[in-house]
């Protein structure tokens, strides 16, 4: 006689096991079997494109680091360049490198993370973490060495950096990438051909290529599905354009790839800010002229960069007073887990928390 | 560099292929009729030479006269970008269609649109709030809601 079975719904979260934030997912099962999802997103809304419309151009930075938390500096970054556009502001030159350097530097920290609980949700409870951290807590002191702040740095200006750098950064910045290609080359010894890590990912969660153009996703996830598209080669904003670097691609776009792009790309800013240490010019300002209370002229505009997760882009509309008429933030995650239903299908919960993980999410962002 | 479609040709293309449908063209962005974005749209994505198949962001601005509908398109293949507008005059109860069938891109984004705004996206398959929780009154980021 055959069993009778029937789907149910499992409720994954509002917490997260691995707390990747207060993310709920509302999951249709056949005994193991995902055959249908929902997320539910909102629970991390603070409503900062509303708040943003009362707030000067200025007070609006650190509104950014809240966003995806775990990249501060690219938000600011690019919060700042969609202000400039408007305004028609020219950063100086010295101020750009310092952009490029701890954009760069926020990047490899970013991965190591997304890397690190991506591994931490495969099962290998936060040993490989712990090993991400070691160096992520370099990454911190650097950070703190020049503008006080560990995770939330409001670090960028309208017009350039808040402050130069102390004398001891850049002899530090250097130890730091010297060695980090050993380090890399230790994580790689460990994970890249680890039996677990291939039978767990390789296949599992695979987004096609046209899937990827179609949502609309970006960073490593649109690489790691095989689309050579890059906003730092393809539309070089700052200075991108005088770095020789690569851009890394997957094959497939499954876990493995995903993960894989990441650990290269850690690499490829290895290369940047060697470059961009070896070229910053040694004096100069490192910010614009810009008025406290700065009204830029009327008009729009959107600035964006490529940030560890994806792109993100702020679109400004400004109405001439010293307040923005209008603050749209598009943030990468929400669109990249837009598939997230049609890639898990088909597979088990264990899967699912993994294909979650590879995408690399931080609810600031989703939920903003 | 992903350079800005030029409009104006653009938009006379546009204009010669449905008739109506380009209200004016500006320095990188075309402000289109709401009742043909749905062909427009499909236009710009499927004629060759202009490709737009990838849709990044899909935002909603309110000038209290009229809500302005913001997409910017890419084409990934000529590394192209371009903003289309449109715009909705009606507040009480403001309908524009949805691009999802073209873009699933904007799947989440005119949900969002339609949680802080009250637009609705007419062919959306789940047209439901979803950042605020369902019961809430009102739309917050227009700009008489505060």
């Amino acid at each position: 006689m055959a069993i009778r079975t029937e789907p149910f719904y499992l409720n994954i979260g509002p917490q997260h096991p691995s707390t990747h934030g207060v993310f709920r997912l509302r999951v249709m099962l056949d005994g193991e079997v995902v055959v249908g999802l929902e997320p539910i997103i909102g629970y991390l809304h603070r409503g900062i494109e509303k708040l943003a419309e009362t707030r000067t151009y200025t007070q609006n930075i650190p509104f950014t680091d809240r966003l995806d938390y775990l990249s501060s500096m690219t938000n600011n970054l690019a919060y700042c360049m969609a202000v400039e556009k408007v305004g028609a502001i020219k950063v100086p030159e010295r101020a750009e490198y310092l952009r490029i350097i701890f954009s760069e530097i926020m990047r490899i920290s970013s991965h190591m993370m997304a890397v690190g609980f991506f591994l931490n949700d495969l099962g290998a409870m936060m040993t490989p973490v712990l090993y991400m951290w070691r160096e992520r807590e370099k990454i911190m002191d650097l950070f703190e060495m020049v503008c006080g702040q560990r995770l939330l740095y409001n670090y960028m200006r309208i017009g350039g950096v808040s402050q130069d750098l102390p004398e001891a950064f850049l002899p530090a910045v250097k130890k730091f990438l010297a060695d980090m290609p050993r380090y890399i080359d230790e994580y790689d010894q460990l994970l890249a051909q680890n039996e677990i890590l291939l039978a767990r990912s390789k296949g599992v969660g695979i987004l096609p290529r046209d899937m990827a153009i179609a949502i609309g996703a970006s960073g490593p996830v649109l690489r790691a599905s095989g689309v050579k598209w890059d906003i730092r080669k393809m539309d070089p904003y700052s200075i991108y354009d005088r770095f020789d670097f690569e851009v890394p691609t997957g094959d497939c776009g499954d876990c493995y790839d995903r993960y894989w792009v990441r650990m290269l790309e850690i690499r490829q800013s290895v290369r940047i800010l060697e470059q961009a240490i070896a070229q910053i010019p040694q004096k100069g300002p490192v910010c614009a002229d810009v008025p406290q209370f700065f009204r830029p002229p009327r008009g729009e505009a959107y600035g964006y960069v490529e940030a560890p997760k994806g792109n993100i882009g702020f679109y400004v509309v400004s109405d001439g007073s010293i307040a923005p008429y209008r603050v749209h933030i598009y943030p990468p995650t929400l669109i990249n887990i837009t598939a997230l239903q049609d890639m898990v299908m088909g597979w088990k919960v264990a899967d699912l928390i993994i294909i979650f993980g590879s995408i690399d999410v931080v609810l600031g962002e989703i939920d903003r | 560099m992903t350079v800005a479609i030029n409009c104006e040709e653009t938009g006379k293309k546009l204009q010669d292929a449905i008739a109506g449908s380009v209200i004016s063209t500006g320095k990188t962005d075309i402000l289109v009729d709401a009742n043909k974005l749905q062909q427009v749209a499909g236009f710009l994505k499927n004629t060759a030479g202009l490709d737009f198949d990838y849709l990044t962001f899909v935002t909603a601005v309110d000038y209290l006269e009229y809500m302005e509908i913001v997409y910017r398109l890419v084409s990934l293949k000529n590394n192209r970008s371009l903003i289309l507008k449109t715009r909705c005059y009606n507040r009480e109860d403001p309908v524009i269609p949805s691009v999802v069938s073209l873009w699933r891109a904007a799947y989440y984004q005119e949900r969002e649109i339609f949680d802080l705004f009250g637009i609705k996206f007419d062919g959306h398959p789940d047209m439901r709030r979803l950042l605020l929780w369902e019961g809430f009154v009102g739309h917050p980021l227009r700009r008489d809601y505060l």
